[in-house]
């Protein structure tokens, strides 16, 4: 099934959870309502002729404006893929989980906790995965300055003039 | 002894554990020998590889992709570099892709020698390890020859690859495939058919294929569930759809489906056909032809987001990139399959005794350089 | 001890003017410091042999530098390291459990030494219940493995204790039976008359008596004694993979090199006992030989051949699991042994 039917089948279904669909370049993504996202997740996976079974990634991306987090969907049983995004507020980046729904969206979604900030609700178990409990900020932010200090240690500057 | 009484004890396996395969923390909660619960802890290795991507240009990314799976560098390089190709919508002379085809191959074969010895040594045979490591130096020597390097290789690139294949070459890959092919049946002796060894992997840590999609779990270990499902024929991407090979997937023919011994067994299968790969890319190589032709001088992709997976030693291998036009991606994620792979161990690995756990661990081949990026 | 006694009071006529009460301890205690002192070179030259046996098997050379011809200095140069390597005892270790638990697992493997018989003459002493007094001793050792778990205060460490205390209790059953098919066989705990028994050539050693008891007895003998001194396939108490070292986890240089010590007596004390009790101890293929130096010679051949296949098990075999060990004792050893004590009894009687 090509990724336009799937929007059509999430947008009959869900009317009010679909915002935006791009149908552009090389990757077609549908954008979907912070609120809903749960619950066209777990559509998406039970519907008998979609049942995208496995979570392929989990990114969280910072525009400077705002947040997204984006799900790659894909179908083991009937081969097709799907990009879904939503859109967060940059000031209070949170979104209910999906891994209720996938499984896999558990480390996933604590990496994007750990890199952007983006907090996921009814997580089981949202800490930090890559970097100490104790870090502070989220590198991945584009607006992200790295501390002077870590317990202590200094941490050093990139050199001038790298690239 | 009315004041006696038992209680569970935590224990740190790691970061410091000959188990680990490297820095990983388990924090066990055992009762007796049986570990109640799991809480894997990773980044000790954490080295920052996508805010790195933030800063470099296409080009220079390669070598940081390199190091992320050390053991598999050219699967890596090779994923990273179609992503990027597919965002800018090059076109590849062949020779390269027969030569890209013959060095993932030829990586992965490699790789799961180290999976296979690694995991020898887990269960406590050490001979295999040897055996492992001597047939993959002869893979590391023609590596060495192509690109001078003997881990981390930074020879793929983006439209081409850095060297062309030096003389000699071919022969030398041919003499390796016909020393290789006797071998596996060596490790089936000394290891696979070992009565102890089947007595400690068959049966245990088991993961059905439900789970085994559940948690995200792709590659060899997806295929030891008994899910029938290999990139390389599923989505074929570079040349595969021209070889004649199999998907291995396992039977179950010692245990059960999805048992630490089918895991193991599918990467023993599959080296076999990797070697039938390379054999028929050899065969089919192309000659004279500029391997840097389409190289392009600057890459500047069109803005967009590119999602391209690849299927990497360890399993599904995918980058998500975003362009913002610059040379520089806007942002780079790494879909590592080991990541995936392992979260599911605190589901899997309940209930088991410690051994076992070890059996585990050892079965779903993690590399922690790609694990914490 | 006689016969030494007498060489040395022969060699020095001087000692006949000292009191009997110091003369007679201080050679005891040379004979002691002689087997030490043998059991530390036989380390070294097994570890040399393991080392290149190993290396060979794995299609390498294993040490080639150190002292010229095939690295044969190598092992004395890690012994030297060993020795001179820092100490450390752990800030929350027992510190007295601690510093005591090698030597205890030494005196319980050297303390058997005493009762080997290496040759006619050559034993440290006759007891009328050598292989009883053998048996007993050698499980000493395992309360001084408790002590290094528990010492150490490294949850790893007490793991591999609490596995290696029920190995070793475990597996002492059957290799108690199997002994005792022996000791029916002979009529008599004493080793010497153990080895005297299976006098007049290869055919007459204990292996091939009352077929096929003897003989599985033997096997169920190795396989116990293999677990015992905790080589593979059954060195689950140290199980680098899994307890990273098991009960010796925190020890380092000269505590560490002395359960090392202990593991390689215990090897060799397992290889003299099986050729004692089955392979004709110091009496050659031929039968016993009147020169005086070729008993021991032959003793040491058959305790190294045994080794040497102890060597050869832990280059091949993996490991097995904790539970799966105490599988292989419980319920295939010790039936089987005491099946096979039954039936020697038997046999004996009726062919008396």
């Amino acid at each position: 099934m090509e990724s336009s039917e799937v929007f059509k089948l999430i947008e009959s279904k869900y009317p009010d959870a679909l915002k935006s669909i791009d149908l552009e370049g090389i990757e077609q993504s549908v954008t979907i309502d912070v609120n809903s996202i749960a619950d066209v997740c777990n559509y998406l996976k039970t519907e008998s002729e979609l049942q995208f079974t496995s979570l392929m990634c989990l990114s969280g991306v910072d525009y400077e404006d705002k947040m997204e987090v984006v799900y790659h969907l894909h179908s083991l049983l009937h081969d097709h893929r799907v990009t879904l995004k939503v859109e967060l507020s940059r000031d209070n980046p949170k979104l209910p989980s999906v891994s209720g729904v996938w499984k896999a969206a558990n480390w996933h979604e604590r990496e994007a906790y750990d890199m952007y900030g983006i907090v996921f609700d009814d997580h089981p178990d949202l800490r930090r995965i890559l970097l100490p409990d104790d870090w502070e900020g989220f590198p991945l932010r584009k607006d992200y300055v790295v501390a002077e200090k870590y317990r202590g240690w200094t941490i050093r500057k990139i050199k001038e003039g790298f690239e | 002894m009315p004041d006696l009484k038992t209680e569970e004890m935590v224990v740190q396996m790691g970061p410091q554990h000959p188990a680990t395969h490297g820095v990983l923390r388990l924090e066990i909660t055992t009762d007796g020998e049986i570990v109640r619960k799991i809480n894997p802890h990773i980044g000790y290795l954490h080295r920052c590889f996508e805010k790195h991507c933030e800063e470099l240009n296409y080009h220079q990314i390669i070598p940081f992709v390199d190091r992320c799976d050390y053991l598999a560098a050219m699967n890596n390089e090779h994923g990273y570099v179609m992503a990027v190709e597919k965002l800018l919508d090059i076109e590849i002379p062949e020779r390269v892709e027969y030569i890209r085809v013959i060095m993932s191959e030829l990586n992965r074969i490699a790789s799961h020698l180290v999976a296979l010895g690694t995991y020898g040594l887990d269960i406590g045979a050490i001979t295999p390890f040897l055996f492992t490591f001597r047939d993959r130096e002869k893979i590391l020597d023609l590596f060495e020859m192509t690109s001078g390097a003997r881990l981390l290789y930074n020879y793929i690139w983006i439209g081409g690859v850095a060297f062309d294949l030096p003389n000699g070459f071919v022969e030398k890959c041919f003499e390796f495939i016909d020393y290789f092919l006797p071998k596996l049946k060596e490790y089936d002796d000394l290891l696979s058919y070992n009565k102890i060894f089947i007595k400690r992997t068959a049966e245990v840590a088991i993961i059905p294929p439900a789970v085994a999609i559940e948690w995200g779990i792709t590659g060899p270990n997806l295929r030891a569930s008994g899910v029938d499902w290999d990139l390389r024929r599923d989505e074929p991407y570079s040349i595969y759809d021209k070889f004649e090979w199999d998907v291995i997937v396992a039977d179950g023919r010692v245990g059960v489906l999805g048992d630490s011994w089918s895991r193991y067994y599918v990467r023993v299968l599959e080296m076999e056909q990797s070697a039938s790969i390379v054999k028929q890319a050899l065969e089919g190589l192309p000659s004279d032809e500029n391997v840097k032709s389409a190289v392009p001088k600057k890459v500047r992709p069109k803005e967009g987001s590119v999602f391209f997976r690849s299927e990497n030693p360890r399993g599904e291998l995918g980058y998500y990139i975003i362009s913002d036009g610059s040379d520089i991606p806007y942002r780079l994620k790494m879909r590592s399959p080991a990541f995936c792979n392992l979260s599911a161990i605190s589901d899997v690995g309940e209930g088991l005794l410690i051994s076992d756990l070890v059996s585990l661990l050892g079965s779903i081949d993690i590399v922690l350089g790609e694990i914490d990026r | 001890m006689d016969y030494f006694i007498q060489i040395v009071t022969d060699l020095l006529p001087g000692l006949n003017g000292l009191p009997q009460w110091l003369v007679i301890p201080s050679i005891m205690f040379l004979f002691g410091a002689l087997i030490f002192t043998g059991i530390a070179i036989y380390s070294l030259i097994i570890l040399w042999f393991e080392r290149k046996i190993a290396a060979h098997m794995q299609d390498r050379l294993g040490p080639m530098e150190v002292g010229g011809w095939h690295g044969w200095l190598q092992t004395v140069a890690d012994a030297v390291k060993l020795l001179l390597k820092e100490d450390i005892i752990p800030a929350v270790a027992d510190r007295k459990l601690f510093k005591l638990a090698p030597y205890i697992v030494f005196l319980a493997a050297f303390a058997v030494f005493a009762a080997l018989p290496f040759s006619d003459k050559i034993i440290g002493s006759e007891l009328n219940i050598g292989i009883f007094y053998i048996l007993s001793v050698s499980s000493v050792g395992v309360v001084g493995i408790l002590m290094a778990g528990w010492g150490s205060n490294n949850k790893w460490a007490l793991f591999g204790s609490m596995r290696s205390v029920a190995q070793f209790v475990s597996y002492e059953i059957p290799i108690g039976l199997s002994i005792l098919v022996v000791v029916m066989s002979v009529g008599s705990l004493s080793m010497r008359d153990i080895v005297m028994a299976q006098d007049g050539g290869i055919f007459n050693w204990m292996i091939w008596q009352n077929a096929p008891f003897n003989f599985i007895a033997f096997l169920i003998l190795f396989i116990a004694g293999t677990a015992e001194t905790n080589r593979v396939p059954f060195d689950i108490p140290e199980a680098e993979s899994e307890l990273v070292a098991g009960f010796h986890v925190e020890y380092s240089g000269m505590r560490f090199s002395i359960f090392f010590l202990a593991e390689y007596a215990n090897m060799l004390a397992v290889g003299i006992i099986a050729s004692t009790l089955f392979l004709g101890g110091w009496q050659g293929i031929t039968g016993a030989s009147s020169a005086p130096g070729i008993g021991l010679i032959w003793m040491l051949l058959k305790g190294f051949l045994i080794v040497l296949v102890m060597i050869w098990f832990r280059w091949t075999l993996p490991r097995l699991r904790v539970d799966q060990l105490m599988y292989v004792c419980w319920k295939v050893l010790v039936p089987i042994s005491f099946f096979n004590m039954v039936g020697a009894g038997i046999w004996i009687g009726l062919s008396s």
